[in-house]
């Protein structure tokens, strides 16, 4: 059994007076696809953003292949920020994936794959570039490599970020709900690049409201309500009856969405 | 109006335009540093930069052109007048320049911004290869009216001792009692640089983004 990729302990995330996640313990197990569900609000994408250092938690730990993300426990059992310079070494073990793609408008398909290889791995360059076009033929796009984000499909435009992180070689992607803003006849192309990312062990953590997807590709489901981990497994326990009926009222609401298979 | 006086004009006509084009590249920087600083959120940048901003954008060209020209010698610094005119020109168009590009950068959508810090972009390297070119594109219209603005405007540096095109237009319609040709050359002039203006901005407007958002 090998350590998990992520470990997450006593997590609590606050906004001013509202706290958004409540003591959240959760391990994502490596090479796996572990997905985030549960309604509007419930505080995924504060997770997840958690996750990607994009949000600093309140309290609690998060550990990233062993390895303690933002803050670190003193001696004295006191929370402390890490140097800026560790953080931004345990961040490159993640890639981020938005729900509004999030590509750069100025730059090509090609420039936005290339760009941190460019400027943040000093490589020349060619080389940054034949990296980036390898990326994009993975993710079927090297004949739009030339293209700007306005000149490509909302699909195509989620590829494109998908292989923006890929190209930095991360060790865990973090994909915050990637088909919400799509088309529904898009979705399809970006889940099937997840799937393939999936079966060549990639380690996922995955905030959908794709339920069917989390069903199939998921092998870890945790359900999110009101900022509270309400539980996590496998699919095949959670989504087994009788369901808990906080989830039960949550899949309800997704039935028409590709969760139609589980009832 | 012979050729020797159109002659005369364009001549006058480089000194407007070397002015202008070297004062709103100036002025184009500083607008840059003046529009980090408000952005670090840090109260003493943030305060400088405000304090610089409504100070030029206060106060009219010509009495900011006298005061750097009367101010300068009083303390001690000789500067020959089309440098007091650079200097003058260069912080009114930033401080306008400065306050389009907060605007612009406040408009780029925050997602870019945490697409370059998760890709491990430090905040320099976001600044210079993300924000300040979209920034750019967003503001990019309002820049080409400044610089039209500030082509206008450098007719004000007269004041310093400056024969550009508008001086020159005034020296010669007294000398030789024909105003009427004169000024309408003059105009003429200002209207072609403008135009050549408009021009390089569409055509540059357009490779700066590849394609239009
Ligand atoms: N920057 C913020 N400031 C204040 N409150 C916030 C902020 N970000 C999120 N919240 C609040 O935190 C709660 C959880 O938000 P979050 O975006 O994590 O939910 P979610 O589960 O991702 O929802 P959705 O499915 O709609 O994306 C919400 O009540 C939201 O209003
Ligand atoms: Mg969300």
């Amino acid at each position: 059994m090998s350590l998990p990729a992520i470990v997450i302990k006593n997590l609590v995330k606050r906004f001013g007076d509202t706290t958004v996640l409540q003591d959240i313990n959760l391990e994502i197990p490596e090479g796996k696809v572990s997905c985030l569900i549960g309604p509007s609000g419930s505080g995924k994408s504060t997770l997840l953003r958690c996750l990607a250092f994009l949000e600093e938690s309140t309290s609690g730990m998060i550990t990233i292949n062993g390895e303690a993300l933002g803050f670190f426990e003193n001696a004295n059992g006191k929370r402390e920020r890490l140097p800026s310079a560790q953080i931004r070494a345990v961040r490159a073990q993640t890639g981020m994936v938005f729900q509004q793609f999030n590509l750069w408008p100025h730059m090509t398909a090609l420039g936005n794959v290339s760009e941190a290889l460019k400027t943040v791995h000093k490589l020349p360059r060619a080389e940054a570039e034949a990296r980036a076009m390898a990326q994009l033929r993975k993710v079927g796009l090297e004949n739009r490599a030339n293209h700007y984000p306005s000149q490509l499909s909302g699909g195509q435009q989620q590829r494109v970020a998908i292989a923006r992180a890929l190209a930095l070689e991360p060790k865990i992607m973090l994909f915050d709900e990637p088909t919400s803003a799509l088309d529904p006849e898009l979705t399809g192309e970006v889940l099937n690049v997840m799937r393939d990312l999936a079966s060549e062990g990639m380690t996922m953590v995955v905030v959908t409201h794709e339920i069917g997807f989390a069903a199939t590709v998921g092998q870890q489901i945790s359900f999110l309500d009101h900022g509270r981990l309400m539980f996590s497994g496998p699919p095949s326990e959670i989504f087994a009856k009788p369901r808990h009926p906080r989830l039960d009222q949550f899949l309800d609401t997704y039935l028409d969405r590709g969760a139609s298979m589980l009832v | 109006m012979t050729l020797k006086l159109f002659t005369l004009l364009l001549q006058a006509a480089v000194s407007t335009l070397g002015i202008s084009l070297i004062s709103i590249a100036i002025g184009f920087v500083i607008a840059i540093v003046l529009s980090a600083a408000i952005l670090s959120h840090k109260p003493a940048y943030v305060f400088s930069a405000r304090l610089f901003i409504s100070f030029f954008r206060g106060v009219p060209l010509l009495v900011q052109l006298l005061l750097i020209y009367t101010l300068l010698p009083v303390i001690g610094i000789n500067v020959p007048s089309i440098v007091a005119a650079i200097v003058g020109l260069s912080l009114c168009t930033a401080a306008y320049q400065a306050e389009n590009l907060r605007g612009g950068f406040e408009s780029v959508p925050p997602g870019l911004i945490e697409a370059a810090e998760v890709t491990g972009l430090n905040p320099q390297q976001t600044f210079f290869r993300i924000r300040v070119p979209i920034a750019l594109r967003l503001t990019f219209p309002a820049l080409i009216n400044e610089a039209i603005m500030i082509l206008k405007s450098s007719s004000l540096v007269s004041v310093v001792g400056i024969i550009e095109i508008t001086k020159m237009a005034q020296d010669l319609a007294s000398s030789t009692y024909l105003p009427i040709p004169i000024f309408a050359s003059a105009a003429l002039i200002y209207l072609v640089i403008n135009s050549f203006v408009v021009l390089i901005g569409r055509f540059a407007e357009r490779s700066l983004g590849g394609a239009s958002a």
